[in-house]
């Protein structure tokens, strides 16, 4: 099992659930987050005085789903979220130890 | 018959002036949601505290002696309900000075349309001194500003009298409609003092020179707030006229309403236009602060121009404002909302432009901004200096960090975290 953890323009999160919906995900978590890559922040003005912002606002999802689907899921959010820009964002994946679906106790891929 | 049309008159009169106290003292949450926008969420419930209190205690101190020393007769209002023989008086006094006279009405209400312009005056202090004025200094402040500063510089204006039996303003030509000078420079003057004693807000300047913004946290309230405050305006100078009753005064009310606009229009888009060509940006707040220049430029005399020059006169007030708000920022004059460069450099302004009208003469309106700036900005310096020593104007750089909502009012505006009990 895998946990994919993506960092995505907020504009861009409709078109992501839809992809992943589409692929058979079953879930995902998301978070209103703020950060910066090499991005960096942008500049803003206030009654004729810049300031710069350091944090961009993004949105962050997180989706546990078993191994197999992982290319399908990395291949359907980076299509969704590229503006092709910069500060598209980016897919971090990690192992995932164990599920457990509250409810019902399921555990593994059950549990997806 | 002739009676009852006087009865009638003075009805109209009276209601009329009630009606235009009411609008101004709305503009009280006009001031309100203006500064609540345009300061940091960590100081919204503090400077609405400010706000409301500083309204009352107008309303209080100038009951108590204010009106008095403004425009004569007793102190705590005494004998201003109008004795036994009221009805008679009136109508007296209606006979003499005929229809299309001189306008006569209840005492009462005159007194509630004075006493809003006061909290006008008081309410441009607070939003200069936002984020960093210890509250009960600044209250403290508004009881001596609103009993004695504000009526002494009315009672040589509106009220007639010499200025320290030296001169009268009246024999030097000087004409203040509805108080450009009188009501908004006076009370920036008292501004610029507390902001010269106070000093500016911690990160405001840098050490080269820089100008830090520092964002408010609500701008959908500044808009809010400058709509309140052009609507209460009408208020504020048609209520000036001072009478309804007749075709000649009804027609002055029209013009005055219709010049009032017409300026705060030409402020909007003058001040729009000039921070794009400047910035690069429609810049919102200076946009807001161009609708209220335009309003204060107008306010001296809003009824000899013609809408076309009323218009011109507001734009003059529009770009001016920008100007003059970067340029305090240049000498480190932090006046959070603008408050300074709206009330009295256009507020200057307004009282020149009456020079170029029948109504004013150029040495006139000079020698009047002059007196009503030295007086109320020597004895506000005086005033905030000895509130410095008694006990302090300025919160401790721990409680500014903090936010003066939980410093001195022990409440955020917007609460998080709470356990919900």
């Amino acid at each position: 099992m895998k946990l994919v953890t993506a960092i995505i323009k907020p504009f861009k999160l409709d078109d992501v659930r839809e992809a992943l919906s589409e692929i058979g995900v079953q879930g995902i978590t998301v978070t209103e987050v703020k950060g910066f890559g090499r991005q960096k922040g942008h500049t803003e003005l206030y009654r004729g005085a810049e300031y710069v912002v350091d944090f961009l606002p993004k949105v962050k999802i997180d989706i546990a789903i078993s191994a197999d689907l992982l290319d399908q899921v990395i291949e359907s959010i980076s299509k969704a979220a590229n503006t092709g820009k910069i500060g598209d964002g980016k897919i971090f994946v990690t192992g995932l130890e164990q599920v457990i679906r509250i409810r019902t106790g399921e555990s593994g891929t059950e549990a997806l | 018959m002739e009676n009852n049309i006087f009865q009638l008159q003075y009805a109209m009169d009276t209601f009329y002036f009630l009606v235009c106290g009411a609008l101004v003292m709305w503009m009280a949450a006009g001031f309100s949601m203006l500064e609540a926008g345009m300061v940091r969420s960590k100081n919204t419930t503090e400077i609405l505290t400010k706000n409301i209190a500083l309204f009352a205690i107008s309303c209080i101190m100038y009951l108590v002696c204010g009106y008095s020393i403004m425009y004569g007769g007793d102190i705590f209002l005494s004998g201003i309900a109008g004795g036994e023989t009221l009805v008679a008086d009136a109508l007296a006094a209606s006979a003499e000075n005929g229809f299309e006279g001189g306008s006569v009405y209840s005492g009462a209400s005159d007194f509630f349309f004075q006493v809003v312009f006061v909290a006008t005056a008081m309410s441009i202090v607070s939003g200069a001194v936002a984020e960093r004025m210890k509250l009960w200094a600044f209250l403290a402040f508004a009881v001596v500003m609103t009993a004695v500063i504000y009526p002494m510089e009315g009672s040589w204006t509106w009220g007639g009298n010499d200025v320290f039996g030296l001169y009268n303003l009246g024999d030097l030509g000087f004409s203040d409609f509805a108080g450009s000078g009188i009501v908004h420079m006076a009370g920036a003057a008292a501004a610029l003092a507390a902001v010269l004693v106070l000093g500016a807000r911690k990160g405001k300047y840098g050490k080269n020179g820089e100008v830090n913004a520092i964002p408010g946290t609500n701008m959908p309230l500044v808009a809010l707030g400058t709509f309140i405050l052009w609507m209460g305006w009408f208020g504020f100078n048609g209520g000036s006229v001072l009478k309804l009753g007749d075709i000649t005064n009804a027609n002055a009310v029209a013009m005055v309403f219709l010049n009032t606009n017409a300026a705060a229009a030409g402020g909007v888009m003058a001040a729009l236009i000039t921070a794009r060509l400047l910035f690069g940006k429609a810049d919102l707040t200076m946009a807001c602060n161009g609708a209220l220049a335009g309003l204060v430029a107008i306010t001296a005399g809003p009824d000899w121009p013609s809408p076309m020059m009323a218009t011109i006169i507001g734009v003059v007030g529009g770009v001016l404002v920008v100007f003059s708000i970067l340029a305090l920022d240049k000498v480190k004059i932090d006046d959070p909302v603008g408050a300074i460069s709206v009330h009295g450099v256009v507020g200057i302004w307004g009282l020149l432009a009456v020079a170029l009208g029948p109504n004013g003469t150029i040495m006139g309106q000079l020698a009047g901004a002059a007196t009503i700036f030295v007086w109320v900005f020597v004895a506000s310096l005086i005033v905030w200096l000895a509130l410095k020593a008694i006990m302090g104007v300025r919160v401790s750089e721990e409680d500014e960090y903090n936010g003066v909502d939980l410093a001195e009012c022990g409440l955020e505006a917007y609460p998080e975290f709470t356990s919900g009990k």
